[in-house]
């Protein structure tokens, strides 16, 4: 196995979603068994069902969603990975030198370039 | 101590998960179980020592691909019931293939205990620095001996971009014509342009 | 320095990605007003490159010299050979497809981007000599060309080949992936001659499995049977310039690559993967022949015919010889030149209304309507089939005599069996166009360039092809040389 000690770093991480699990499960699930201990939890049909200001649901709350949200995503996703790739590059160019510089900077201008294209489309507007 | 015990905490979660998202009712819940997989995936990363994959995992698969699943799922508008209604129907196919991926697995590690598998040494060039963390030793790879590809890969995200903009843009370019506003034409509009009078024929009707 | 003997290396693929970016910018900004201006600087760009590949091909580079970036690409002879094709068959695609792209509104700037970069990845391709860059051309190719095949948004029959061919090329590079992983795990590296010492000795299962892998990932892309069903249907539904593009310059870089992976990386194991080509080959043929005996759709029949010629070219590969990768390259240039012909003669088919004609029973009594036309055609279908004194008989003669030298007698001899089913089909469409009935449905109107590229082709397939053998074998020999040429 690797080295421990490297671990132990993020041992608080850890411990923190330890407790936030334990507090966020606290909760949710205290108010139901207290609700039932109580005897306050008697589910009928009227009180399950879903309504619309007082009128039963018309149609599932789930419409189709527009194909405008998926290319949103689709330029999140390259921007982001883009946003990536900066960690290693900015760690690593006492390594790397100014050909590592140059490699980001063309690589930058390719996506730039994408994004200018995106832009002038009118791919980021909304209406 | 702690160690196994994260291990085998986030091992189960994944496996968890991971049977959840086949098995959600609600194809919104099977996204959300495959984030869940995916965060738990982030953690296994982090104990084998590969942090930047594990924050990778984090920020890109949470972070875009999840959302981008979601919005596909929400785009779609399939009757999953019916979908579903194959499912006894294609039961035996999948069985036996289920059955087959299961006896790789069990031949594939039995025959790595038995010490039949030898992997091949890395090759030199690649080996990561010596007393850095792995990110820059990926970095030095990244943007030094791989930078031809690093390259090359930033096009392919440009054509990804190009074929998403190309392969969606019709509808945005239909609502333009019909619903925008340009509001320097609406301004910069004078009673002289906007009404015109005409004296037309009897029974003619007029072309507006 | 490396860095920069490398870059220099590169120079087509520099030139093809920066005008990529610039028409980007062009498409961007002027909008599909000028798609007409963008493709013809893209033909531009690619005969710049063309010119820039040439003389590395002339001169049969090889060796040290032509190795870039520490053994990830290849600039050799072999690679130049392909390119040449690659970008010439890209501007035949650039050529053709204004004319049929504007009958619906449907010519748009990017067209000519997305096969600029489609070409590019092409050429990475055919110039990888790491696992790590052949996939990077890979899906830079695979990309362009799964938005290529849904560029005609109205047609629904072109959204389906777009998502079908997205769907299996995704599972496709699935399996390659996975066969490129097994092989980085048991040989330790990604670099084909590393590889090829690494594996030296008596071959281990998982190396095996690896190679089996990779190339069942590569059959897909250049659709050898048994993994060749998506390719009727997605010739059938692209739009016909694509289609065209698909049936080249893609195949072209696919079969170099693979001979590249199976001769450099797998080199010392021919016997493992020779069988598995062999049994492709002979499968293609077959099925390529037997399958396109009922179609009714022109578009389709030369989706069996490619299948089919992909089969005789992978008996060129079985040979293992530089002799059969020679042999291999010759019939891809001819193979290259009757596709563009006779998918240039599909596209001229158009009736009263302009829209184009694709039913077999369409062509009845072509010979009547349009004498030139039928004449082309039934030139390029008696090339295809092999038939003497058209030149599309000399690239399977010399495949086969690779074949018969490298001792493989029966494969040789079954090949040749086979294409005597795949000339029914051929025939049949030739007989349609001659002796059946007259349908007039025909009517076409063509610009100058498809009569050009036509005529070109035309004139390529007729015996006076057999004047270009001498050169043609003196390069493809040297090119097949460098790809032996192992460092």
């Amino acid at each position: 196995m690797v080295a421990t000690e490297y671990l132990l770093g993020y041992l608080p991480i850890l411990i923190f979603l330890g407790v936030a699990l334990a507090l966020s499960a606290l909760f949710v699930f205290l108010p139901i068994g207290v609700s039932r201990i109580t005897g306050s939890h008697r589910p009928d049909t009227a009180k399950l069902s879903e309504y619309e200001s007082g009128f039963p649901a018309f149609e599932s709350p789930r419409s189709q969603f527009d194909v405008r949200f998926y290319l949103v995503a689709i330029l999140f996703i390259i921007f982001d990975l883009e946003a990536a790739f900066l960690f290693p590059w900015a760690v690593s160019l006492e390594f790397t030198g100014w050909p590592g510089w140059i490699t980001m900077m063309v690589f930058l201008a390719e996506l730039a370039i994408g994004f200018a294209y995106a832009w002038k489309k009118g791919a980021l507007e909304w209406e | 101590m702690i160690q196994a015990f994260a291990f085998y905490l986030f091992a189960a979660l994944v496996l968890a998960s991971g049977a959840f998202t086949i098995l959600a009712r609600n194809p919104v819940h099977s996204v959300l179980w495959l984030i869940l997989a995916f965060f738990n995936a982030a953690g296994l990363m982090v104990i084998v020592g590969a942090e930047f994959i594990a924050m990778l995992l984090v920020i890109v698969y949470v972070g875009a691909v999840a959302v981008l699943f979601l919005f596909v799922v929400m785009m779609l508008d399939i009757d999953f019931a019916e979908l579903r209604s194959g499912l006894v129907r294609y039961f035996p196919l999948g069985l036996a293939i289920a059955v087959v991926l299961a006896a790789e697995l069990v031949l594939g590690v039995g025959a790595y205990r038995a010490g039949a598998l030898e992997l091949g040494t890395p090759a030199a060039e690649t080996a990561p620095l010596v007393g850095e963390a792995n990110i820059v030793s990926i970095g030095a790879l990244l943007y030094g001996r791989y930078l031809f590809l690093f390259e090359s890969a930033g096009i392919i995200l440009l054509v990804a971009m190009i074929g998403a903009i190309v392969l969606t843009q019709r509808e945005a370019r239909a609502d333009a014509g019909r619903s925008q506003q340009n509001i320097s034409r609406q301004v910069s509009r004078r009673p002289e342009e906007a009404t015109v009078n005409t004296r037309p024929e009897v029974g003619q009707g007029v072309q507006l | 320095m490396e860095l920069t003997s490398s870059l220099g290396l590169i120079a087509p693929e520099i030139l093809l990605s920066v005008a990529g970016l610039f028409l980007l910018l062009v498409a961007a900004w002027a909008g599909d007003r000028a798609s007409s201006a963008i493709s013809i600087a893209a033909c531009v760009v690619l005969g710049a490159a063309f010119f820039l590949v040439a003389p590395s091909v002339c001169a049969g580079a090889a060796g040290l010299e032509t190795v870039a970036f520490g053994g990830q690409f290849r600039a050799d002879a072999f690679a130049g050979f392909a390119k040449l094709m690659i970008y010439a068959a890209a501007g035949a695609a650039l050529v053709v497809a204004p004319a049929f792209f504007t009958r619906y509104a449907a010519m748009r700037a990017e067209y000519p981007v997305l096969v600029l970069f489609g070409t590019l990845g092409m050429s990475i391709m055919v110039s990888a000599t790491d696992l790590l860059t052949l996939y990077i051309g890979l899906e830079m190719q695979s990309l362009a060309a799964y938005v290529l095949a849904a560029f005609l948004r109205p047609d629904q029959r072109s959204a389906e080949a777009g998502l079908k061919y997205f769907v299996l090329g995704a599972l496709a590079s699935g399996i390659l992936l996975f066969g490129a992983s097994l092989l980085y795990g048991f040989t330790g590296t990604t670099q084909f001659e590393l590889m090829r010492v690494a594996m030296a000795g008596p071959i281990s299962t998982g190396t095996l499995f690896g190679i089996v892998f990779v190339l069942a990932g590569l059959a897909f892309k250049i659709s050898a049977v048994p993994f060749h069903m998506w390719t009727p249907d997605v010739y059938e539904g692209a739009p016909t310039p694509v289609t065209q593009f698909f049936a080249t310059a893609p195949k072209v870089a696919a079969i170099a690559l693979t001979a590249r992976v199976a001769l450099d990386a797998f080199g010392t194991h021919a016997d493992a993967w020779r069988q598995v080509v062999i049994f492709a080959a002979l499968a293609s043929i077959v099925v390529g022949a037997l399958g396109a005996i009922g179609q009714t759709n022109i578009k389709r029949l030369l989706a069996y015919s490619s299948i089919n010629n992909v089969g005789f070219i992978l008996i060129g590969l079985a040979a293992a010889t530089p002799q059969g990768a020679s042999a291999m390259l010759v019939y891809l240039v001819i193979y290259v030149a009757m596709s563009v012909g006779s998918f240039v003669a599909v596209l001229m088919l158009r009736d009263e209304d302009g829209a184009p004609v694709e039913r077999l029973a369409d062509l009845a009594g072509l010979s009547r309507t349009k004498p030139a036309l039928a004449f082309c055609l039934a030139a390029m279908m008696f090339s295809l089939a092999g038939i003497p004194p058209l030149f599309g008989f000399w690239g399977k003669f010399v495949v086969f005599q690779a074949a018969v030298q490298a001792d493989l007698v029966a494969l040789a001899a079954i090949g040749i069996a086979a294409s005597v089913i795949g000339a029914f089909y051929y025939i049949k469409v030739v007989k349609v166009m001659y002796f059946d009935e007259a349908v007039n449905v025909v009517r076409d109107r063509s610009d100058w360039a498809h009569w050009a590229l036509l005529i070109i082709s035309t004139a390529l397939m007729s015996p006076l092809g057999y004047l270009l053998t001498g050169p043609l074998s003196v390069l493809a020999d040297r090119a097949a040389a460098s790809l032996f040429f192992l460092v």
